[in-house]
């Protein structure tokens, strides 16, 4: 019973702050209730016996995703009045090419059965004496090491490309230069004057 | 009892949700890109969803593969919205023909 009020519970909250991401007037209450979907999301997870799943969805969603969103709203400067013009043009055609590919997914999950489901085919089996976490480490380290590998490959690629896109060479910055610091060398840049009394020194 | 075909549903709507996003957000890209983050976690729910009543893990491996390419695809993205931005001082999709494409 509470398993049933607890789906329906996110459920809902999932698709409601979904639509109001899409509806929202301003972007910072959009990304907002990006960050609740994502919470009600990982509250499904949860249900279906995903913790890892959830956890990750909390961590890497609302801590970093929505974080990123939430700096690039606020720090970008835009009128958005101007880019919510034509919102109203957009929206029956919108709406029609969304109902007509929610019936069409609806009607395919209702219409869908999996027949002979061979459970002897399953490629890593759930097992009830591991917890989730255990299990999906010992599934992850193993036989998926390269894909891990490869999605960690992934990650860096990105987190070098934002780098290069977004830096920028400023002018007018005094920075360090190592080279030339390397390359100086004490007779060039120390003299010994026997300094007469009474003269200016020179510089 | 809650079955498999309820969670499909509610991933439907969300997906759905995300495609509706993209439609009536024309204009801005954030939004965009929020509408497709909305489209990566329905699919997230129908891997999951799947793995758990199917009692296979592989399922839950994938979601995770997708996750980082998510997270990886809002960081660049959004890099690449800033740099338009500085160059441009707009976001407006509409705007961006210079590539003549």
């Amino acid at each position: 019973m509470i398993h049933v009020l607890a789906f329906y519970l996110f459920a809902t909250v999932v698709i409601a702050s979904g639509a109001m991401t899409i509806f929202s007037r301003n972007p910072v209450h959009s990304v907002l209730w990006l960050i609740l979907a994502f919470f009600n999301a990982a509250g499904l997870m949860i249900l279906l016996g995903a913790e890892f799943i959830a956890m990750l969805l909390v961590i890497v969603y609302v801590g970093a995703v929505a974080v990123l969103f939430m700096f690039v709203v606020m720090m970008l400067d835009i009128d958005f009045a101007e880019l919510r013009a034509g919102f109203v043009n957009y929206l029956p055609f919108g709406l029609a090419i969304a109902v007509i590919l929610l019936a069409e997914i609806v009607l395919g999950v209702g219409i869908w059965s999996a027949g002979p489901v061979e459970l002897a085919q399953r490629a890593a089996p759930a097992t009830a004496d591991v917890s989730n976490i255990q299990a999906i480490g010992a599934l992850l380290y193993t036989r998926y090491i390269f894909l891990f590998e490869a999605a960690g490959l992934v990650l860096l690629v990105a987190m070098v490309g934002a780098i290069v896109l977004t830096h920028r060479a400023r002018g007018g910055v005094r920075g360090q230069n190592i080279d030339k610091q390397n390359r100086r060398r004490p007779q060039d840049a120390v003299r010994n004057v026997n300094q007469p009394v009474g003269q200016g020194v020179e510089l | 009892m809650i079955g498999l075909q309820h969670y499909l549903v509610v991933s439907a709507i969300l997906f759905v949700m995300g495609v509706l996003g993209i439609f009536i957000n024309r204009k801005n890209v954030i939004i965009i890109l929020m509408a497709i983050e909305l489209i990566l976690l329905a699919v997230n729910i129908n891997l999951v969803a799947f793995s758990a009543f199917l009692g296979d893990l592989v399922g839950q491996v994938f979601s995770m593969f997708v996750l980082t390419v998510a997270a990886g695809e809002a960081a660049i993205g959004l890099a690449i919205l800033v740099i338009y931005f500085r160059g441009r001082g707009t976001i407006a999709v509409d705007d961006a023909n210079r590539m003549k494409g």
